[in-house]
């Protein structure tokens, strides 16, 4: 081969070369959990204020029928689809979580107990629709989700032992739930969750999931949202 | 040998008119690109025909991931592919009644210009060539897998990847180089020198040789969409019942593996007929090469191995496609039997990977050594142990996982017992060397750099035999160092000495001595800071395929990490070198440089299309270094009906005919 | 010199011209290393080796590796000396052509390299057999009828200071560990507490894919799979926390599952475990759970058997364990019982 020829040989195997090298770097950094959006809450008082709702459906044009959370910016009161969220460390989190999906019986009935929330309950009440409570808010410890199915899904800190079963609209109502996401309190009926825990003391990433398998996958129903952050699963950040 | 000209027909697809040869443009051709086009038609046309058979599959069964359209895909797409390179079209010709077209066999390689690797051609060295290259590029592209999971690895909390992201990355690293490097040296080295080294002047299948290279990038390219898909989350073992709750990249998986491993069979098949049917007259089994003995017991191997990997994927596809249950306990399946199935196979996968490198380097030391090799038989039947004791072992992957215990002081004899073959390479080696006149040319420096890494990962493999250490070392990062002492320390090492030491023979340049010294000692010492630490990983506690690990194990992985992209940047020395040497500095070695006897160096570099003008008698062991009087290896211009007393001792090379 | 097929290569007899003799000389450089290295070994690293001696299981292993390195260490420096000494001893004069000495081999080297490779691999076998057996299983994970086990009596309530052997069933879930305590009224914890100097039975199980649970001071290694109970014993005897990982690949969070467990005074953990079992009771939890097995088929809930039917099998999306929706109804509604 004359040189040119070979020149632009090399020139090519090079290129080839660094293009695949940049291709992984850009797309394999550049993953999903970058490139959500994550919330940032920022402390008064020593307390932060989190929200987040579960919604049986969500807004993405990719995968619109699976469940998802959502987060809701304080500054701005809208909802992000996303599942990641920071708040300082060293703070109460108050958590509250609109559940707007319907129940589906825990595979563990064990995680029907609540963990790891200050006073190791939750504030539990449910609503037809917005300004129309079907009764008080209660604080239980165990939403038995066998009993009667109750339990939508669960928000889960492993790391830090907070376990927390996200109760569902009463049954008699799981007919007319929210059909379109973001849900709004007026949307459909939903059960109001409060609950809050201690940030810990040293700055990191915690991982939260659900412990509700009713995603895809043919069996066991930890695939599709439970395994894909934005949906099902998230982060928790804790800054310092 | 009359060869006749015929017409090519046209393709199966329905081409262009039958038409003399020379006038078909090489665009009209059969060929590469004809098979890209055959592979994108077959995958959409497969595609649509998945929808249609399964549409609303996820509703209908809450799957959430329809499979059977990808499924369907890519198996067109592969049809295609191998269609539009002309796989098909001679056994549509036989079927039809039809005279096979020319097959290019006598021109081969001869055939001027770079056109012929691009095609579907029968020359076993243009196949050879075709897997150089294609394993090179598979290998690189594996190990930047490699970096981007060393990259992650470098903090144990902050991260870089999403935990799909990592998991994919993993996956797609183990199964690039467990899936295709199992042909690394028996595809570039096993294909081009198994003829020239038994004396034959070609390969008893040359369609089926051809096109178990041409599904290699077949499986790459499958194995790579996975990523579109978002990846598998299984590792290389794509374990069930986890694999059946994976979304579709799982699917590219199982599909990549299957056809890896029917090119895998066809590769050993051929490789075994050969040997047995082809070899020149004189060349005894007493004469035949190391390599060739390895060659000929890993394609018993993989004959017999790799279909029992096939019927895995197929069930574990069908189990995510058509929802049977093979592998799911609660609905009466096992999620053992996977395991079994799969390990049955990986265990003499591991050995497929192994032995080529034993042989490459029984031949590489022997040559440097100017010494034969010692204890022939037992180094054969070292091959051939391990061979068959490497069946018996596979419950070692298992001890753990609840099997019945009673099994376990078994297997624990088994794999204790493949040692001693395994240490049979050891014995011929160090009995090589002994009171040798050692040459220091780059191959050398590979085989002893083989020798030093398998020393490690064979001992390593020891410890994991036995039960009692295995459940702390099972599944951590002690196992990921063993095995990748053994399979890279061992194969990869052998497949470099092979290429330094053969380049020469198979294209007449030789790669540059200055750039192999550094490539080599970059590699040797970056290899061995990378993976050396990671047995004191493991055995402190960290399990495979995590990113998240004990903080006071950060050190280590960092410098670990830091090693391995020197090791990356010593595979970056090792392109330039080849790209360099190949491309522009081109320094020609057509003699034979290396004063080896076997019987590939007595021909010329590159050898010409049939190998050899005639075919050869051998007279004597190509190890007969250091003898006095030995007979050259054969006589290469046999006067003619000399084949009827080739069976003549060495004593009678001198007579003429 | 004739040609002959097998010269006397290293051997008391020497050549003629006064060549050194080689095998002497390794053997001489070897043995010194060798001792150096075992003693090494063995009084220095010995103690340090992993997993450690927090459990009889561990120290059974840590032995193991022990006794294996001491075995395997002459026979590595034994290797990288002769390597070592071959390339500089016998390295090619520089415009030196000319080819070695033509030993195709030696049958009595050949066949005392196979004695000794055979004695060693089965004595690795012996040892390893006995540590396998002896240890009660050496901590791995037996199955569900395992053949080493542990002495201790099995009863159903568990008292501290006795031969009682705790029973804890180790439950693997995407991805998180959970411990039920069978002889606590079946109570389930996310946190693994143990009794020092007491007998402990671990039965792993998972509810979904493989997992497997490592314990990795107390040498434990057992696979959880899904209807399998996976039986493995260890006794703990050292106070102080270990890790618990997850060491099969399960999902993305197979990373991430991981808890730390205990090991504290035998009254000091019944006090936690009946504490534990009287809140769940008092809770509800205790009635909510199902029933202590060995295996949980998660498709079956008892509880709402009279109320849900079991839908053939398949756990589908949506994590409906009875008929899913009708045709024509949106997304997560449930079908009235």
């Amino acid at each position: 081969m004359s040189v040119p020829a070979r020149a632009a040989a090399l020139l090519a195997a090079v290129a080839a070369v660094v293009g695949l090298g940049v291709f992984v770097a850009v797309y394999y950094i550049g993953s999903q959990s970058t490139s959500l959006p994550t919330v940032r809450y920022t402390a008064s008082g020593g307390q932060v204020n989190v929200v987040l709702q579960e919604d049986p459906q969500n807004n993405s044009s990719s995968k619109p029928d699976w469940v998802s959370y959502y987060v809701q910016d304080p500054a701005t009161r809208q909802w992000v689809h996303t599942t990641l969220f920071s708040v300082p460390k060293d703070t109460r989190v108050n958590v509250t979580i609109y559940g707007y999906d319907g129940c589906t019986p825990l595979r563990n009935n064990y995680w029907s107990q609540v963990q790891g929330t200050l006073g190791g309950t939750v504030s539990v009440q449910q609503f037809k629709k917005a300004g129309k409570p079907l009764g008080p808010a209660r604080n239980v410890s165990v939403i038995n989700s066998w009993a009667t199915c109750s339990v939508a899904h669960t928000f889960a800190v492993p790391s830090l032992g907070l376990f927390v079963p996200v109760a569902s609209p009463p049954i008699s109502l799981q007919n007319n739930l929210c059909g379109t996401s973001p849900c709004t309190p007026s949307s459909g009926p939903y059960s109001l969750e409060k609950f809050s825990f201690m940030a810990p003391d040293h700055g990191g990433v915690w991982r939260w999931q659900c412990l509700i398998p009713c995603g895809g996958g043919y069996l066991d129903g930890n695939s599709g949202p439970m395994q894909t952050l934005g949906y099902m699963m998230g982060e928790m950040q804790v800054v310092s | 040998m009359a060869v006749e000209i015929q017409p090519e027909r046209a393709e199966p697809a329905g081409g262009g008119p039958a038409a003399p040869e020379a006038a078909r443009p090489w665009w009209m051709r059969p060929g590469f690109h004809i098979g890209v086009i055959g592979a994108v038609i077959g995958y959409v046309l497969g595609h649509l025909l998945g929808d249609f058979l399964a549409s609303g599959y996820a509703q209908n069964s809450l799957s959430d991931s329809n499979d059977v359209p990808i499924v369907l895909g890519y198996l067109c797409a592969t049809v295609g592919w191998l269609a539009g390179l002309g796989v098909f079209n001679d056994l549509l010709r036989a079927m039809a009644g039809k005279p096979l077209g020319d097959s290019h066999q006598e021109e081969g390689a001869a055939e001027p210009g770079l056109a012929k690797y691009f095609r579907f051609t029968l020359d076993h060295k243009v196949v050879g060539i075709q897997y150089l290259f294609g394993m090179i590029a598979y290998f690189l592209t594996g190990g930047l897998f490699a970096m981007a999971i060393r990259t992650e690895l470098l903090s144990p909390a902050y991260h870089i990847m999403g935990p799909n992201e990592y998991l994919m990355v993993v996956g797609e690293h183990g199964t690039m180089m467990m899936m295709m490097m199992s042909s690394v040296i028996l595809g570039p080295f096993g294909q081009y020198f198994a003829p020239l080294l038994i004396g034959s002047k070609r390969m008893a299948f040359p369609r089926l040789e051809a096109a178990g290279f041409w599904l290699t990038p077949a499986a790459y390219i499958i194995l790579l969409s996975g990523v579109l898909f978002g990846g598998f989350p299984t590792g290389w073992t794509g374990y069930e019942p986890l694999a059946t709750e994976a979304r579709q990249g799982m699917d590219s998986y199982y599909f990549a593996f299957g056809l890896m491993g029917i090119s895998m069979i066809l590769a050993g098949f051929n490789m075994i007929v050969t040997i047995i049917t082809h070899r020149a007259p004189g060349m005894r089994w007493g004469r035949l090469p190391m390599f060739i003995w390895s060659m000929f017991t890993v394609s018993f191997l993989q004959v017999l191995s790799v279909p029992v990997l096939v019927g895995a994927c197929y069930m574990a596809l069908m189990d995510r496609t058509f929802q049977t249950a093979f592998f799911t306990n609660q609905l009466g399946g096992s999620s053992y039997l996977y395991e079994n199935l799969f390990w049955f196979f990986g265990h003499p996968e591991v050995y497929i990977l192994a032995l080529p490198g034993f042989g490459v380097i029984s031949e590489i030391v022997s040559v440097f050594c100017r010494k034969p090799i010692f204890a022939y038989r037992v180094a054969a039947a070292g091959m051939i142990g391990v061979g068959l004791l490497s069946f018996f072992v596979w419950q070692h992957h298992l001890f753990d996982s609840g099997i019945n215990p009673d099994m376990r002081p078994l297997f624990m004899l088994t794999t204790e017992l493949i040692s001693i073959p395994t240490g049979f390479i050891y014995l011929v080696g160090m009995g090589t060397f002994w009171k040798a006149r050692i040459r220091f040319s780059i191959p050398m420096l590979f085989a002893l750099a083989f020798y030093f890494n398998f020393l490690i990962g064979g001992i390593s493999g020891v410890y994991l035999s036995d039960v009692p250490a295995d459940v702390t070392e099972h599944g951590s990062f002690f196992v990921m160092a063993h095995f990748h002492y053994t399979i890279m320390g061992g194969l990869i090492f052998a497949f470099m000495g092979g290429l330094y030491y053969w380049l020469p023979k198979m294209t007449g340049i030789k790669l540059n001595e200055t750039l192999g010294k550094i490539h080599f000692w970059t590699m040797f010492v970056f290899f061995n800071s990378t993976f050396l630490p990671l047995f004191a990983v493991g055995d402190m506690g960290m399990p495979r395929r995590v990113f998240e690990y004990a903080r006071n194990l950060e050190t280590l992985n960092d410098w670990v990490s830091i090693s391995a992209f020197l090791l990356g940047g010593s595979m970056l020395i090792f392109l330039a070198n080849v790209v360099m040497s190949l491309l522009f500095w081109r320094e020609r070695e057509t003699g034979n440089p290396w004063q080896a006897r076997s019987l590939e160096w007595q021909v010329p570099s590159p050898p010409p299309p049939g190998n050899f003008e005639r075919v050869p008698v051998v007279l004597s062991s190509p190890y007969e270094y250091g003898v006095p009087g030995a007979p050259p290896v054969a006589d290469l211009n046999p006067p003619p009906g000399v084949i009827g007393s080739a069976y003549a001792s060495a004593g009678l090379a001198g007579v003429e005919a | 010199m004739a040609a002959a097929q097998n010269l006397p290569a290293p051997g008391p007899q020497g050549h003629g011209r006064a060549e050194p003799r080689h095998g002497l000389r390794l053997f001489l450089m070897w043995l010194p290393m060798s001792v150096a290295a075992v003693a090494a070994i063995w009084f220095a690293w010995y103690p340090h080796l992993p997993p450690g001696r927090m459990s009889d299981a561990a120290a059974g292993q840590q032995f193991d590796i022990a006794v294996l390195s001491v075995t395997a260490a002459p026979v590595v420096i034994g290797v990288l000396l002769y390597f070592v000494y071959a390339i500089v001893v016998w390295r090619a004069r520089p415009g030196d052509d000319s080819d070695g000495p033509p030993i195709h081999g030696h049958t009595r080297i050949q066949v005392w390299w196979v004695l000794i490779t055979s004695a060693i691999v089965m004595w690795a076998f012996a040892f390893g057999t006995y540590e396998l057996v002896v240890p009660a299983g050496a901590g791995s994970g037996e199955g569900p009828v395992p053949i080493w086990k542990l002495t201790g009596t099995t009863t159903p309530a568990w008292a501290p200071g006795t031969h009682d052997m705790l029973q804890v069933q180790v439950i693997g879930q995407q991805w998180v560990w959970t411990y039920r305590f069978p002889q606590f009224g079946g109570m389930e914890t996310t946190r693994l507490d143990l009794p020092e100097g007491m007998p402990v039975e671990f039965h792993v199980t998972s509810l979904d894919v493989i997992h497997s649970f490592w314990a990795y001071q107390l040498g434990v290694k057992a696979d959880a799979n899904p209807g399998v109970d996976d039986v493995a014993y260890a006794t703990p005897k050292q106070y102080g926390s270990f890790t618990v990982r997850c060491n099969e690949l399960c999902g993305i969070w197979h990373g991430a599952m991981y808890n730390y467990g205990r090991v504290v005074s035998p009254a000091a953990f019944e006090t936690w475990a009946a504490g534990v079992e009287s809140k769940e009771r008092s809770d509800g939890l205790l009635a909510a759970l199902p029933p202590y097995a060995l295996v949980y088929d998660p498709t079956v809930i008892p509880q709402l058997g009279k109320q849900f039917t079991k839908v053939a099998g398949i756990t589908g999306a949506n994590g409906y364990y009875y008929p899913g929706p009708q045709a024509g109804t949106t997304h997560g509604d449930p079908v009235s019982p």
